[in-house]
């Protein structure tokens, strides 16, 4: 455990300025936190470390929030689909929640977050399934089923433009970049 | 090929809410159908695997891939566009994983071999620009004031009250400037020439009426230790002839070795530009909020889309504001749909109820309508009874009854913006509008009351100087007798609201807010717990602050450091709220939406901004100025020194000002403007109908794609 692991070289903060809405001083603070959380093993080499889910979904921004599994998932690179974190996927996920970003990736990132089973689309059962998520998951929050459906219906007809059912990937940016609280809502800081 | 995999997205078509006959492309048993090879072929499903196959990580990409390979023919025109977009954005604004971008840049960094020098040398500037810049943001940003502060109270409360404290930031920075702007520009050259580092003529009254310019403010000599402690707060006695007040500056110009600095006509222009300096800030802060509103009606800031998409705040960390947080988006939702069904079933009032309802809010509207007039007249009264019957004589200065009389309309408009509220939120609970409008009506009239309020004490006050009650004005053109430095009288006015309006918010957090939530952390009794713990309500807040700043606008032509109080009143108001916030309050259960407070914030200082400007417009070019005190003695308002100086500009310039001034100039340029502005409503409702246009056209074509695929999909089972 040498003094140089403990520090990112420079040639790698400007690479990750370069690639991600992030600033030195983000990069810094980001690499600080990930060695806290992978405090138990050896930090020769932080590129290559990976912390799994859970303990990743321990950090502070992320455990109070209803879709830190899916986000896991979501910037998650790891070829075991386990959803565990590489530095920077975790890097990848504080570009996408800056302040700075784009409305376009942050909407791609959402829709992916949203897209519960992966396929696409969002259906209804994604729609339910994101509803559920927004008011608690449990069984006493939930909305009533008639209460649901009306819901779904109401969101199918602003966003669906096509009328096949479901909402595409355009179908949600059109939604998204009419949306006026998306852009400060979606947003996590270190 | 194997049934087990995925079909494409854009032929699966589950239960649609309005299902019809023509979704029903699969078998009644739900397995799905057989695809048939040509449906890879379509190119909306190749574009589909070609984003996937970059975007969507390794399972699907293998799993496309083996798709991919199934497929016949590819139609390799279809390829270009996607692959050279990609080559020219920046590659951070790629929805991309790390090693993905890294693959793009290297790809980038072959292809950018084979442009000329010219594009490369093109391309590096422009890179180096940018990082330039972002460097320079990433400086600025450190800058900031109160970064950390809001960032926490956005953690735990949400964007909606964090955006009302940078709301506040913005109001201490642009006060600062107003202050630095004043400051330089007049204070800092009569502070200067007084001490006797240049030369400096002083003003000289040209007018023989001696009876005009007798103008003796008190203060001076050995006094109590409280009425200094009174006259600090009224603005009387010794702080009347201090730099604070208009009074003061007698200074006509100061020679700075070669060039005259006209003092006149630097305050004149200085008052002009801070209030542009500050129209033009406001107007760009809200130019973003403005665009979205305007894109859309009223209506969708209810959108249920907005509600689910944006409705969590991932900024939350704290675990009971996350909880708290999906308590209220449950109640927003539950009654966003109950609202909608009590909607629907209004359709089908009868015409009676109509009109019994219209009637209703009728008379509703009439008794609002009487309060407010109650208490505007109460303001004027207050008003009167203050100007007649406070002495400044210095003497009499010391007595605290006095103090009370001074600040008579300070306390009548203060009761006014705590009681109205009450009274139209409980009246517009049986007017029978939809709880959202409810709250905009209520807020509406609430800023009304605010600031027209401000508008009867001034209309009150210019009645005043203007009107003598025996003899004419004519003398000196206003009510000398009684106040011969009026502008100075109307700067204390302004300086005591300012005052009072600080003190009241202090002592309302200290002795009603920390002891409420005293009484609720310790006392269980059932109507101490009903009245509850409160929650920080900001459009009462914002109210509160704009007003403020409302009365620092006014002021600040009357009293040049105004500014300079309102900065440390707001940065202090600042922590007392914070503190409070973080003690008292809990996460409002009503949520405030962050885009539509941001921009409502805009809107109210704007229109306080403009409130502001007619009062000052009017006191600078209509009124005489007093012949007592101050830099316009030799002019009749304040406003002439513009076209005094202007007749000494060179002839050419004159003409072109004159004619710039003039009707035959004015008329034709509003006529402009109107015609611009109607070619681009006509623009935007052209817009509008093509929109829906090409909804339908998409919908249809969908509808077109749906049936063409069932058939061809039936006539695929024949064959085989």
């Amino acid at each position: 455990m040498g003094n140089s692991s403990s520090h990112l070289s420079k040639q790698l903060i400007n690479e990750y300025q370069e690639l991600t809405y992030l600033t030195k001083q983000e990069i810094i603070l980001a690499y600080k936190r990930f060695s806290e959380v992978a405090q138990k093993d050896n930090r020769s080499n932080i590129e290559s470390l990976r912390i799994p889910k859970e303990r990743f979904l321990n950090l502070p921004e992320l455990k109070a929030n209803p879709f830190n599994d899916r986000i896991c998932t979501v910037f998650s690179t790891s070829e075991q689909e386990d959803g565990s974190m590489s530095f920077e996927d975790f890097l990848d996920m504080l570009s996408a929640f800056s302040e700075s970003a784009t409305l376009e990736v942050k909407s791609h990132y959402a829709f992916r977050i949203f897209d519960f089973d992966g396929d696409g689309a969002l259906n209804e059962s994604d729609l339910e399934h994101l509803v559920n998520k927004l008011t608690g998951d449990k069984d006493d929050t939930k909305l009533s089923n008639s209460e649901m459906r009306q819901l779904i219906a109401n969101i199918l007809e602003e966003s669906d433009i096509d009328k096949d059912g479901t909402i595409n990937h355009s179908e949600f940016q059109h939604v998204i970049s009419r949306s006026p609280d998306f852009i400060s809502s979606f947003k996590i800081m270190l | 090929m194997d049934s087990g995999q995925r079909l494409p997205m854009a032929h699966r078509f589950p239960d649609s809410p309005s299902s019809d006959g023509d979704n029903d492309v699969f078998l009644p048993d739900g397995s799905p159908a057989p695809v048939s090879e040509f449906l890879q072929e379509l190119p909306s499903y190749q574009s589909l695997l070609r984003r996937k196959t970059s975007y969507y990580g390794t399972i699907e990409r293998r799993r496309s891939t083996r798709q991919l390979k199934g497929s016949l023919s590819v139609d390799p025109s279809t390829f270009e566009p996607a692959s050279e977009v990609m080559m020219t954005k920046p590659l951070r604004e790629c929805a991309l994983s790390m090693q993905e971008k890294r693959k793009l840049r290297d790809m980038q960094k072959l292809c950018s071999q084979y442009i000329t020098g010219w594009s490369q040398w093109k391309q590096s500037s422009w890179n180096s620009c940018r990082k330039f810049k972002e460097d320079m943001a990433e400086f600025f940003c450190h800058l900031t004031l109160w970064r950390g502060n809001i960032h926490n109270i956005e953690g735990k409360f949400g964007t909606g009250i964090g955006s009302y404290f940078s709301f506040l930031r913005f109001l201490v920075i642009l006060n600062f400037v107003m202050f630095l702007l004043m400051f330089c520009f007049t204070t800092l050259p009569v502070a200067i020439s007084k001490q006797g580092a240049f030369n400096s003529s002083n003003i000289i009254p040209s007018l023989a009426d001696s009876e005009c310019t007798y103008y003796s403010p008190g203060g001076y000599g050995l006094l109590y230790f409280y009425s200094n402690i009174i006259d600090l707060l009224s603005g009387t006695g010794f702080l009347e002839l201090t730099y604070l007040f208009y009074g003061y500056y007698t200074i006509e110009t100061v020679t700075f070795y070669v060039f005259n600095y006209s003092l006149p006509l630097a305050y004149v222009l200085v008052t002009i530009s801070c209030l542009l300096l500050s129209i033009a800030w406001i107007v760009k802060r809200a130019v973003n909020g403005f665009k979205q509103s305007l894109v859309h009606d009223e209506d969708k800031f209810q959108s249920y889309c907005n509600k689910i998409f944006a409705g969590w705040d991932f900024c939350i960390t704290d675990q009971y504001s996350a909880s708290l947080k999906h308590s209220s988006l449950q109640y927003e939702l539950k009654t966003d749909l109950a609202e909608e069904r009590i909607r629907q079933r209004k359709q089908k009032r009868t015409r009676g109820e109509t009109f019994r309802i219209y009637f209703f809010r009728f008379l509703l509207n009439i008794i609002v309508i009487g309060v407010l007039a109650g208490s505007f007249y109460a303001i004027y009264r207050a008003t009167v009874y203050s100007l007649e019957n406070s002495n400044t004589v210095s003497g009499s200065n010391a007595d605290p009854i006095n103090l009370l009389v001074e600040y008579l309309p300070s306390i009548v408009i203060t009761i006014a913006n705590i009681v109205t509220p009450l009274i139209f939120e409980s009246i517009v609970r049986y007017e029978d509008y939809s709880p959202a409008f409810e709250i905009r009506f209520t807020l509406i009239r609430c800023v009304f009351v605010r600031l027209a309020s401000i508008a009867v004490l001034l209309i009150s006050l210019w009645t005043r100087i203007t009107s003598c009650q025996n003899q004419t004005c004519n003398l000196c053109g206003y009510n000398y007798k009684m106040y011969p430095c009026w502008e100075s009288r109307v700067g204390q006015e302004m300086y005591k609201l300012m005052i009072f309006d600080f003190l009241i918010i202090v002592a309302l957090t200290l002795f009603v807010e920390f002891p409420r939530k005293l009484m609720v952390t310790y006392w269980s009794s059932k109507l101490v717990q009903w009245w509850g713990q409160q929650e920080f309500e900001i459009p009462q807040n914002v109210l509160e602050i704009v007003y403020g700043q409302t009365i620092c606008w006014i002021g600040i032509f009357y009293s040049p450091l105004l500014p300079a109080i309102a900065t440390v009143k707001y940065f202090i108001i600042f922590y007392i709220k914070k503190v409070s916030l973080i003690e008292n309050c809990r996460p409002s259960t009503r949520p405030f939406r962050a885009s539509s407070s941001n921009f409502f914030f805009q809107v109210i200082l704007l229109i306080g901004l403009v409130l502001a400007c007619i009062p000052v417009g009017f006191g600078i070019a209509y009124i005489p100025a007093s012949k007592a005190c101050g830099l316009f003695v030799n002019f009749t308002t304040s406003w002439e020194i513009i076209p005094t100086v202007v007749k000494t500009f060179p002839n050419g310039l004159q003409k072109f000002i004159y004619v710039i001034a003039s009707e035959s100039f004015a008329v034709p340029f509003f006529l402009l403007s109107c015609l611009v502005m109607f070619y681009f409503i006509a623009l935007a409702g052209a817009h509008k109908k093509v929109v829906e246009q090409l909804q339908e056209q998409l919908a249809m074509e969908s509808r077109d794609k749906l049936f063409l695929i069932r058939r061809l999909t039936e006539v695929h089972h024949i064959k085989v």
